[in-house]
């Protein structure tokens, strides 16, 4: 698999911290956000593959970021996260166009899996773009 | 409410009804009793003394006849024709024309002298000198002179009448002698009954005539002693354990007393057979009452239960389904709280297991210890994972979805979920399908997440060989309905694991073996799915769960 960029953007410090450390450690590029404004201005400096986002955060919700990440990028593939069991949340963030939305707390290797199938589907949408 | 709460309540309804109705029966029962008792013994008592004065007028009256008799004879004749015997027989004669009262008649000196005599004992009493006896004196002292029955020279009972007659200086006595069997038939004339006797006694409670039973003439009466009775009266007398009416009346010459008795028995009669009539009918009344009240009272009681236990039914089903929704939504918001912390656990573990990969870590002599730690805090919070997602989806209110649903081949697909587990455990899972039944409109994942529960509950409480029992029904009551039944031969469960088998997080497991979830979902869904589910089992025997859904 190739090397992709990744952002975490969850209010969680301790979550944040660790799951930059082991997907660095798997050799992707990955960066961490502790809010929904603190993530939009990193996508602002940088471009990102896959964005790992939670859904509730105080001030700015997951819902709305993903909005703003769409606007800005439509191109990046976001895997919502949450804590919240409610599947009102992920069917309005895969309306809002998330690839998919993950349940508290997920292994790793499950999170890595849809974060493949997402990095798979951004490839296979630019590639149908620039043909 | 307890049982015996009503069996109180029916004691009491029962005791106040009876009351208010028995209380005025048996007041209206006592007055016309006594009243009908005491207006027949006054009929009685009147009639009484009416015969006893109509017999004494009638003695009276024979008396009067007999002396107004010797009397006239007195009066009308010469002492020498009186002393003629030939010509005292002719008057003799006259007399008895009339009535055969008389048995002689003689005309004595004052010096007791028999005269002359007209009778069957002129042997024997022609020459006998009266004088000496007690009559003889009376007589001569009185005029008119009526004596006591007595046996006499005669040696059987009788009595006289005597009238002086005077002429010129000499006193003489006209003696006539009166068969007392005539003033018996008078007196008998008045008996009264079957038991009923009638009798004169003397001043000396001697009796002057032969009564019917006890007693002899000339002896004593087997009554009480009336002989000073003076006038008429009527009493009821208990005389040797009998009670008896006694009617009396003072005849006034000579002063014997005349005695009607009655026996109480015979001559209340009616009144006895309508005090039993009456007792009967308030008797009858008495039982119609009780009776009527016991089952009134029984029946509203029954109804009041069947009401009280209908009503904590529906309050037992308003708080399942309260308890399930506050349970849902703080089960939801402790997952949620949970999950976090869980992640973050987890995900530390796995970054120190991505740590023990680096080559010095590899070499450390506790390597084994790390890894093994890292994996049982891994494993741990996988099965925390498990039960708050139980608890989101158990807290969640999903729409259901509606599918067209073969209630026989969603139990057949879930036992073959379960077929490879029961198998293992020797358990044997039999379905009887009823084939008729109807597609219906539900929720099919949802229905056989229940399936599965109950069928999975059902093997642990098997535990090791035995037997399930699965199935369907179509029944139609005031709506057509399915019914699942999932029986097991397990050990089944005591009552106050019944009453709570639906409550959310209890559980008879052990804590890694169940959450205690399980039928509290099972429960809502099949709440939600506008169904019912109710168990029943029994200790030793097993378990039986039922569920019906509705086909609309």
């Amino acid at each position: 698999m190739d090397k992709y960029r990744v952002l975490i953007i969850d209010d969680e410090v301790d979550f944040v911290e660790t799951i930059v450390k082991r997907l660095r450690d798997r050799g992707l590029e990955a960066e961490g956000a502790l809010s929904g404004p603190e993530g939009l201005k990193i996508l602002d400096e940088r471009d990102f593959d896959v964005i790992i986002l939670d859904v509730k955060m105080p001030k700015m919700s997951g819902i709305e970021t993903l909005r703003e990440i769409k606007k800005k990028k439509p191109l990046v593939e976001v895997i919502m996260l949450t804590g919240h069991g409610s599947v009102e949340s992920g069917i309005q963030g895969l309306q809002l166009g998330a690839f998919n939305y993950v349940m508290k707390p997920v292994p790793l290797n499950e999170l890595l899996k849809q974060m493949n199938q997402a990095y798979e589907r951004k490839l296979i949408e630019e590639d149908r773009i620039q043909r | 409410m307890s049982l015996r709460h009503y069996d109180r309540l029916a004691l009491k309804m029962i005791v106040m009804t009876l009351s208010f109705s028995l209380i005025p029966l048996f007041a209206l029962g006592t007055t016309i009793y006594w009243q009908f008792t005491s207006a027949y013994e006054s009929k009685v008592t009147e009639s009484v003394r009416t015969l006893v004065q109509n017999r004494r007028a009638s003695v009276e009256l024979f008396f009067d006849e007999r002396i107004a008799q010797l009397n006239t004879v007195a009066q009308t004749h010469q002492i020498e024709k009186l002393t003629d015997e030939i010509f005292l027989k002719k008057i003799f004669d006259t007399l008895q024309a009339r009535s055969k009262s008389f048995i002689d008649i003689g005309v004595i000196d004052s010096q007791g002298n028999h005269l002359a005599y007209v009778g069957p004992h002129y042997d024997k009493l022609k020459s006998v000198n009266y004088s000496q006896e007690e009559w003889f004196q009376a007589v001569l002292t009185t005029g008119v002179y009526i004596s006591d029955v007595f046996m006499g020279f005669r040696r059987a009972p009788h009595f006289i009448i005597a009238v002086t007659v005077l002429e010129g200086n000499q006193i003489y006595i006209l003696r006539a002698t009166i068969n007392s069997a005539i003033i018996q038939d008078i007196v008998r004339a008045a008996q009264l009954g079957k038991r009923g006797d009638a009798f004169i006694v003397n001043r000396e409670n001697i009796l002057q005539t032969q009564p019917r039973f006890a007693g002899e003439i000339l002896g004593y009466p087997d009554s009480p002693d009336f002989s000073a009775s003076i006038g008429s009266s009527v009493d009821f007398i208990r005389f040797k354990n009998e009670e008896n009416i006694y009617a009396t009346s003072q005849i006034k010459d000579p002063k014997w007393v005349l005695v009607i008795k009655e026996d109480v028995q015979e001559g209340m009669a009616p009144l006895f057979k309508a005090r039993f009539i009456e007792n009967l009918i308030i008797g009858f009344g008495v039982l119609v009452v009780v009776a009527g009240t016991i089952i009134t009272t029984r029946s509203l009681t029954r109804r009041l239960e069947q009401m009280e236990l209908e009503k904590a039914k529906s309050e037992d089903l308003v708080v399942q389904s309260s308890k399930m929704a506050a349970l849902g939504k703080m089960a939801a918001g402790i997952a949620h709280e949970i999950n976090n912390p869980l992640q973050i656990i987890g995900d530390q573990a796995g970054w120190m297991k991505d740590l023990l990969e680096s080559e010095e870590i590899k070499n450390s002599e506790n390597l084994q210890e790390f890894e093994q730690c890292i994996k049982k805090i891994e494993r741990q919070v996988n099965r925390s994972r498990e039960i708050t997602h139980r608890l989101l989806r158990f807290g969640r209110r999903m729409e259901t979805t509606q599918d067209s649903v073969d209630v026989n081949n969603l139990i057949a697909e879930t036992i073959t979920f379960l077929e490879n587990e029961a198998h293992y455990r020797d358990i044997t899972v039999e379905a009887k399908y009823d084939l008729s039944l109807p597609e219906i409109t539900t929720d099919s994942n949802q229905l056989q997440q229940v399936f599965l529960n109950i069928i999975d509950n059902a093997i642990d409480a098997v535990g090791q060989s035995g037997k399930i029992l699965i199935r369907t029904a179509l029944i139609s009551n005031s709506s057509k309905e399915i019914v699942v039944t999932i029986e097991d031969n397990g050990p089944g469960m005591p009552k106050e694991v019944l009453s709570r088998v639906f409550d959310p997080f209890f559980t008879t497991k052990r804590p890694d073996e169940g959450t205690g979830l399980g039928l509290s979902i099972s429960y809502s869904i099949i709440e939600k799915l506008r169904g019912k589910i109710s168990v029943q089992s029994e200790e030793g025997k097993g378990t039986v769960f039922t569920i019906t859904l509705p086909i609309k």
